[in-house]
């Protein structure tokens, strides 16, 4: 049996959405090198709606497949919608990961956390801090085991 | 184009080998243990085997123990000596930070059990000194255990003099030659060895057998007990298949060594100079002190485990000391001893060439390589700060 499902190693092998947007309305990166991976998420977003999506990641095939996923399942929805996806949202998609590696898809939630509260900082948008991890943690590493 | 290059995990088997066992699997297959003929048949076959692996190493038949592999070997080794040395109030063993997990892992029980050890610095170059063992010998250090060649990044070790000042000291002296054995000249009595370990699935022979040697006055204790087998220090129905592969893989590879080494040093230094091509990359572990098909490279910026399986699409099977692949949080062991920061060790490649490497498929892993680390680098954030000076750089170019 192989390590990763198809779907994984497809969108490992094809990552959608990698790159850059300049000027982006939200910038989210999450993990560090230490730990070996780190996700930057970056959004466009128009009128409350996730208009493009794109992501550059460091790190294994599972988290440049969580980053690819993730970035495929918010990209067209509604702020409100990006806001309520979950690791485990991303995990399924990808057809499932190794335990080891269930880490990856809590940084690619993260990440998009991260760009959300940078989006709502640049525009001054309220929102409750409670919703959205700290900066510089490494709680993806723990919070999945 | 398809290239194993995954040699240091295990190799192919030989021809020789595999001729050498098929006999013992379908005609002589009687219980070494056994009277009948083809029982006695088998223990003759096991015998010249001993007396086969004891000529590739220089010492007598009756200094060589068949086990299950290197694993086995070395857990033998350390804990019979640490049982003698307990016994003479010696409960000091010195080994190195970069041993293999089944020394190191050993010498962790030990110590819950009241042993203190002493784990040597590894310099930079991955190599430790005779004076550093000599510096950390105690009055009670009853054993000093060091490998032969590093697994991961194939530094070679100063055994022989290590070998002398141990013997000097009146210390036991243990080296695994698991990744040395039949890739390097061994002779146990000229190199002041006292125990070796070795693993015939590393040099062409089959999984699932090793040898250890112990030089006649070390005292064995039993790993695993039961019938009188091995002398009565090794209980378990021989497995006289694998110990004749075994034989055969040594010896021929012992026949082999100097123009396998002629033919593989050139291609490493091809491999080398290749990937040192690649920006921000640097070679781990001392460039001449290493195993003839060593390679193993750091780069700046990305991620073994991607590399890896970029590298299996290609047809290259590799391995790495990244995090990803070692089943735990930390990367390798090895290169955070030889002083590797986290961030650099978790993009560690290991390429191991097999004999039959050619200039052709040197040249494949040198194209392929640099371009999968451009591409990893093309969509890696952490690359992205380094060029833009937003982190610093770990190597100067």
């Amino acid at each position: 049996m192989a390590l990763y499902s198809e779907k994984v190693m497809d969108h490992f092998r094809n990552p959608r959405n990698v790159g850059v947007i300049e000027n982006a309305s939200g910038v989210g990166e999450v993990g560090n090198p230490v730990c070996g991976d780190i996700m930057k998420i970056y959004l466009q977003i128009e009128d409350d709606v996730i208009t493009d999506v794109k992501f550059e990641t460091f790190g294994c095939g599972s988290a440049i497949a969580s980053s690819s996923m993730a970035t495929e399942l918010i990209k067209g929805k509604p702020v409100s919608d990006a806001l309520k996806l979950t690791n485990k949202a991303v995990t399924e998609a990808l057809d499932g990961l190794p335990a080891h590696k269930l880490h990856c898809s809590v940084l690619a939630e993260e990440a998009i956390r991260t760009a959300l509260k940078d989006y709502y900082d640049k525009n001054g948008i309220p929102y409750d801090p409670a919703q959205f991890p700290d900066e510089d943690s490494c709680a993806h590493c723990e919070k999945a085991e | 184009m398809k290239i194993y290059a995954d040699n240091a995990a295990t190799t192919c088997m030989s021809r020789r080998a595999i001729e050498a066992m098929l006999p013992y699997m379908e005609k002589v297959y009687g219980n070494p243990s056994s009277l009948y003929a083809i029982g006695q048949e088998a223990k003759e076959a096991l015998e010249t085997a001993r007396a086969r692996v004891a000529a590739c190493l220089g010492c007598t038949p009756r200094e060589i123990l068949f086990t299950s592999g290197g694993s086995e070997a070395d857990n033998q080794a350390i804990r019979s000596v640490a049982l003698w040395g307990a016994k003479k109030g010696k409960k000091h063993i010195i080994s190195t930070k970069f041993e293999h997990h089944a020394v190191l892992h050993t010498l962790k029980k030990l110590e819950q059990e009241g042993f203190e050890v002493t784990l040597l610095d590894v310099a930079p170059k991955g190599l430790v000194t005779p004076e550093q063992v000599a510096a950390a010998i105690r009055e009670d250090t009853c054993l000093v255990t060091v490998m032969y060649a590093n697994n991961e990044i194939g530094t070679v070790q100063p055994i022989p003099e290590i070998g002398a000042l141990c013997r000097e000291k009146g210390v036991i002296f243990h080296t695994d030659a698991v990744q040395a054995a039949g890739h390097l000249p061994i002779n146990v009595v000229e190199q002041n060895i006292d125990l070796l370990s070795l693993s015939a699935h590393k040099f062409h022979g089959p999984k699932g057998v090793g040898a250890l040697y112990f030089r006649r006055g070390v005292s064995l204790t039993n790993i695993i007990e039961g019938g009188a087998q091995e002398r009565g220090k090794r209980a378990g129905t021989e497995n006289v298949p694998g110990i004749m592969g075994l034989a055969e893989a040594l010896e021929e590879a012992c026949e082999g060594m100097e123009a396998n080494a002629g033919r593989l040093i050139p291609l490493r230094e091809r491999l080398i100079d290749g990937l040192s091509a690649i920006p921000y990359s640097e070679l781990n572990g001392d460039r001449e002190k290493r195993l003839p098909g060593n390679v193993n490279f750091c780069f700046e910026g990305i991620e073994g485990e991607s590399l890896l399986l970029l590298l299996d699409d290609l047809g290259i099977s590799a391995s790495s000391g990244s995090a990803c692949t070692s089943g735990s949080l930390d990367p390798s062991h090895v290169l955070l001893a030889i002083g590797r920061p986290h961030e650099v060790a978790h993009g560690s490649l290991r390429l191991t060439l097999g004999e039959d490497a050619t200039e052709e498929q040197v040249d494949y892993l040198i194209a392929s390589v640099t371009q999968v680390v451009e591409r990893l680098r093309g969509m890696s954030p952490f690359w992205r700060d380094l060029t833009t000076g937003k982190r610093p750089h770990v190597f100067s170019k």
